[in-house]
């Protein structure tokens, strides 16, 4: 095996040009445990971890530029008040330790369905940026997972970052478990309030093959908010959006959960977080007052 | 010497180091929390496990292993193996030098395959070669040909006539039948119920590991991480065709073992192939294999009935016990011995109608896990406890109060309870309790949730639950077994200083062995300085690591080799000091005359000599149980614990959190408290994974969730606070009257734990490990 391990983003560029077969590892969460079951054997090995272009966050025009190899931990400790979703999910991540090593790039590299990075980027429209010695560009999230454990990654490329919109309203993140902690999702469900254009963002999560969202119950929900007013949300509303939430779930029978139960805990997550981020924005006040969640 | 100190219950964490009542002036002895000596190195990293065993010029050895849950063996080529260069040996069934099976009570399993395979992950070929990657695609190039068979894994199929034989002799490893008093017994107030537990892994963390080193005359040292290693020496011997003086094993550092390791894994294995090539070989699995490595927790179903006067005294019990013992024997026979002799519970039934059965099946190996069949039961009875105490319109604990055993008791079997049977105690302590406050105030704080920061409640749907459960069980082996331990003890002078050397096979899985055997000889000889010389077969046995028996067997031989070590040393002296030795004692390295207040320095007394003397430690001697009426006094001693449980779960989510458990156990005498306690936390956690979430789970006779990603057990988050009420009742059977510690916590928490789950929902769970849909009406959670 060959082991790279270039010390700026343009050297890791061109080994991977020169290896397209070669295989990135960054915190190594996921790698190492698939070469520990022995289901893959690297040829070449490119380790990204002290590229620093990697390892850095940024904002410009309301837009947050998180470099791939940035941490769990850091997402939290550093963005919890501008990506409010991102921070819980991460730590719902793992334990401490794979909080601090594994990164974005990384769970977006793996494309799992029960990718916990994914849903509370898809749920507000963030976007991957990938590069090549070719040059950079960037594609929707939700294009760049294209399967299980499959993304749009060419042989040549490397994810680069993410590009998430700083929230314009409370947002949530919710997964199931059937431990309290260290535990793949069963389910997850990510939503975001959007409180300048009045409309909200979903994602499931370990839902189907792909990320989803939950457009029909996007569009509902957006309708039938009170968004002047800010009255809570009534019972059978929220109950409405679970149903059109579960609704567009493909979940499987596995070792984790049923299907059923995944299609019924996606209803009921959507309802929590419904309420939990209304009556956020309600304490918060109207949107003109609004001035960032509280971290 | 055993007082009953009922201690006011303590929570989590403990305070400062704490002594008990006994007179122990000497420090770090008997009754203190002596700090062991493995905990620094653990927690640094230091302590050398078995995995971490180096030789120079080592091969590593590696396994092939069955895909199929059961098929005929029809080739096997070695050919592509056999030229990999790097590989230095490939071996077969044909190549097993001595008897070709082995096993704990029944020699059925095959050391290698030969015509067929009964289970997922049976090991066919074995490799040696110079690096576990070689040895790992060399692995790869064994051709084996399967005809698969289609699969027996249920296991009451596998007793109903015509379904195929899995063994000569049937699939019935054993039935245990148990009649006492009036079989056609009629009450006011009956209840029934079907029960379901699953297959539960000891998941110790330490996996399978070894190191054979050929001595280069035909015998054989195998260092190895075990529970008896003479036990593991007569196997291993036979299968090796060697005398048992050519097999050496020495214990190498052990990473957990609750069961799991009773049983051979890579032992034969490595020393075949250490012989084979006369080299060393070292064998470590990896996790996923280390699930198809071992044995793990026998699966049940049970189906009770209980009947009760209107008063709510019981009447009868019938139950039926089928348990799945999987592919091979290992030690069934004893587990479903366990599971029909307490399958009453620790209870007053004067009729009562037993049976338990054991099933061959092609689903893994079933065997020994702390609680031995005991836990399967403790589920059943105490859930139906439950439900005849709600049929009788009565608190469910005063009900078991109302029938609780007591010294004097007897017991389905007919035997009587002889030591303290502190059941209605227990009950009463943990009922006094105080309960941990309803609802947290202050800010959100999501590890107090069902769901923990998965964030999936911030208390909507959540709904509290309380329950209770006592069990009990055997310490010791039972049914005739002479599970004695051997001890010896050397006192002699090493740089002024009088220094104890103690001996014994006794395996330190963790559990506080080796710190109990320098507490006892500190205390019993009164020298600060003890050695514990590392655990081998240059000793006399010590028995297993096992049924909670490790500190009374061979505590007991420690103490009894160092009184006869003292003996001869004050033999020494009297006359000079006293002529009278009662009035001499041994304690901070002198020799004290009670009496005259004098003292003798114990070095000089010594001097350039030493006392060495060798106990072998046996308890009282058990007998079988009748095969028709199931009657004789098969069990050497009973411990008793009681748990309750507070619980929350999210009625919509059916996620659960453990809230608190408070426990009140009897251990006799609590030779170190701290360890205990750890063993108490330790036990009352593995029995919470059993309540709500461990589960190998097979399809078809395949393990579908090999890792520890989908085999889950609990975290810290998952494990609560605990309040412990340790009780020290001293048996008068045993030295010091210590009891067992170390598996009544996993017997009585599971069903508390369920019990309370029952209490907040109002379902049934009847199966365990209670899963989410089972609180979910509209969701048929599928099979039992
Ligand atoms: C104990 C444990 C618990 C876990 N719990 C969770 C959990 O709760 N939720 C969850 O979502 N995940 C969990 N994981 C999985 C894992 O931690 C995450 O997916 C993590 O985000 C992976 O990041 P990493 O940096 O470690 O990736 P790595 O293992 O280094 O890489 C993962 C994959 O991405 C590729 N890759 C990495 N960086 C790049 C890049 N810059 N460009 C192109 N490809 C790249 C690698 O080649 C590899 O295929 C857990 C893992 C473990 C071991």
């Amino acid at each position: 095996m060959e082991f790279f391990r270039p010390a700026s983003l343009a050297e890791a560029l061109e080994i991977k040009a020169a290896h397209p077969g070669g295989i990135p590892i960054a915190g190594g969460t996921d790698l190492m445990v698939e070469i520990n079951f022995d289901k893959r054997r690297p040829e070449v090995l490119i380790d990204l971890t002290v590229c620093p272009e990697l390892q850095e966050w940024s904002r410009s025009n309301g837009t947050i530029r998180i470099g791939s190899g940035v941490s769990y931990s850091r997402l939290i400790a550093e963005l919890a008040g501008e990506l409010p979703g991102l921070a819980i999910a991460s730590r719902t991540v793992g334990s401490p330790q794979i909080r601090n090593r594994g990164t974005l790039g990384g769970n977006l590299g793996t494309a799992s369905p029960a990718g916990d990075g994914v849903p509370p980027l898809v749920a507000v429209g963030a976007e991957v940026e990938v590069a090549s010695t070719n040059g950079a560009r960037t594609l929707p999230v939700a294009e760049f997972i294209t399967g299980v454990k499959k993304n749009a990654l060419a042989g040549d490329e490397l994810i680069v970052a993410v590009h998430v919109p700083v929230a314009k309203g409370p947002q949530q993140f919710s997964k199931i478990g059937t431990r309290n902690a260290m535990v793949i999702a069963v389910a997850t469900f990510s939503i975001a309030l959007d409180l300048e254009s009045r409309t909200v963002g979903t994602a499931l999560g370990s839902s189907s093959p792909r990320p989803l969202r939950a457009h029909d119950a996007e569009e509902f929900i957006a309708a039938e908010l009170d968004w002047a007013e800010h009255t809570p949300v009534p019972a059978n509303v929220a109950e409405r959006f679970g149903e059109l939430v579960a609704g567009v779930a493909t979940p499987i029978d596995d070792v984790r959960g049923t299907a059923a139960y995944r299609r019924h805990a996606l209803g009921v997550m959507a309802k929590r977080t419904l309420t939990w981020t209304w009556d956020e924005a309600g304490r918060l006040g109207a949107p003109a007052e609004w001035k960032g969640p509280r971290s | 010497m055993s007082t009953h100190t009922t201690a006011p219950p303590k929570t989590r964490p403990p305070g400062t180091p704490e002594t008990t009542g006994m007179d122990a002036p000497t420090k770090d002895g008997v009754g203190s929390s002596a700090r062991r000596p493995d905990g620094v190195p653990k927690v640094t990293g230091d302590f050398a496990y078995s995995s971490d065993l180096w030789a120079e010029g080592m091969l590593w050895g590696a396994t092939v292993r069955s895909p199929h849950p059961r098929a005929r063996i029809v080739s096997i080529d070695i050919s592509k193996a056999l030229a990999l260069p790097g590989v230095w040996a490939v071996l077969t069934h044909e190549d097993v030098p001595g008897r070709k099976t082995y096993g704990l009570e029944l020699p059925d399993q095959p050391v290698l395959a030969w015509d067929q395979v009964r289970y997922e992950g049976e090991a066919v070929v074995i490799i040696a070669a110079e690096h576990p990657e070689t040895a790992r695609r060399a692995a790869d190039r064994v051709t084996i040909v399967y005809e698969e068979l289609d699969p027996i894994t249920d296991p009451e199929a596998a007793l109903e006539v015509g379904t195929d034989a899995l063994h000569p002799g049937g699939n019935l490893v054993r039935h245990v039948p148990i009649r006492s008093g009036d079989q056609d017994a009629t009450a006011d107030v009956v209840v029934t119920g079907d029960y379901a537990t699953r297959m539960q892994d000891q998941a110790f963390l330490g996996p399978e590991s070894g190191l054979a080193v050929p001595d280069g005359e035909g015998g054989v040292d195998l260092y190895v991480a075990t529970q008896w290693m003479h036990v593991d020496l007569g196997q291993l011997a036979g299968s090796l065709g060697l005398t048992e003086d050519r097999v050496r094993i020495t214990l190498a550092g052990v990473g957990g073992a609750f069961g799991a390791r009773e049983d051979l894994s890579m032992q034969i294995h490595c020393c075949m192939l250490a012989l084979h090539t006369n080299r060393p070989v070292k064998m470590m699995y990896s996790r996923e294999e280390s699930f198809y490595g071992h044995v793990h927790r026998h699966p049940a179903r049970m189906h009770y009935e209980h009947g009760a006067t209107k008063a709510g005294d019981l009447v009868y019990v019938k139950a039926k016990i089928v348990l799945d013992g999987g592919a091979y024997a290992s030690s069934s026979t004893a587990v479903v011995s366990n599971a029909a002799c307490f399958a009453a519970g620790p209870y007053n039934v004067p009729n009562t109608t037993i049976d338990g059965y054991v099933a061959y099946t092609n689903n893994p190996p079933c065997g020994a896990m702390r609680g031995f069949g005991s836990v399967q039961v403790c589920f059943a009875y105490e859930s139906q406890m439950d439900k005849l105490a709600d049929a009788l319109g009565m608190d469910p604990v005063d009900l078991r109060i109302r029938n609780a055993m007591t010294t004097g008791s007897r017991l389905p079997t007919g035997q009587k309870v002889e030591g303290p049977a502190p059941v209605k105690e227990l009950l009463e302590s943990i009922r006094a309790m105080p309960l941990p406050p309803a609802t947290p105030a202050g800010p959100l704080d999501l590890t107090r949730y069902p769901g923990g920061v998965s964030n999936t409640t911030h208390g909507e749907g959540v709904r509290r639950g309380i329950g209770y459960g006592v069990g009990f069980k055997n310490i010791a082996y039972s049914e005739g077994f002479d599970d004695y331990s051997t001890a010896r003890v050397k006192l002699w002078v090493s740089g002024g200083e009088p220094i104890v050397e103690v001996h014994t096979a006794a395996a330190e899985v963790g559990q506080g062995i080796v710190t109990v055997q320098m507490q006892i000889a500190r205390t019993e000889l009164g020298v600060d300085q003890v050695v514990v010389l590392p655990a081998d077969t240059q000793v006399g046995s010590a028995g297993s690591t096992s049924a909670s028996r490790q500190t009374s067997m061979t505590g007991g031989a420690v103490r009894r080799a160092c009184i006869a070590v003292r003996m001869r040393v004050l033999q020494k002296v009297v006359g000079t000091l006293t002529d009278d030795p009662g009035d001499l004692s041994l304690n901070g390295g002198k020799i004290v005359s009670d009496s005259l207040g004098m003292t003798l320095d114990l070095a000089e007394v010594i001097g350039a000599g030493s006392f060495e003397e060798t106990y072998e430690y046996h308890h009282r001697k058990t007998s079988p149980l009748d095969p028709e009426t199931g009657q004789g006094d098969a069990h050497v001693a009973f411990a008793f614990s009681a748990h309750r449980a507070v619980c929350d779960v999210d009625l919509e989510l059916g996620l659960v959190k453990v809230v608190e458990l408070a426990t009140a156990q009897d251990v006799g005498k609590a030779i170190n408290p701290q360890a205990v306690e750890g063993q108490i936390e330790g036990g009352s956690a593995q029995g919470l994974g059993l309540a709500v979430m461990e589960e190998i789970q097979i399809k078809d006779g395949k393990i579908m969730n090999p890792s520890f990603t989908d085999y889950l057990i609990p975290t810290i988050l998952d494990m609560p606070p605990m309040q412990i009420d340790i009780m020290e009742l001293g048996d008068p059977d045993s030295e010091y009257g210590v009891k067992g510690v170390g598996e009544p916590p996993a017997i009585s928490s599971t069903p508390a734990i369920v019990a309370a789950l029952r209490d907040a929902s109002g379902k049934p769970l009847a199966r365990i490990p209670v899963r989410p849909d089972d609180f979910l009406d509209f969701i048929s959670s599928g099979d039992d």
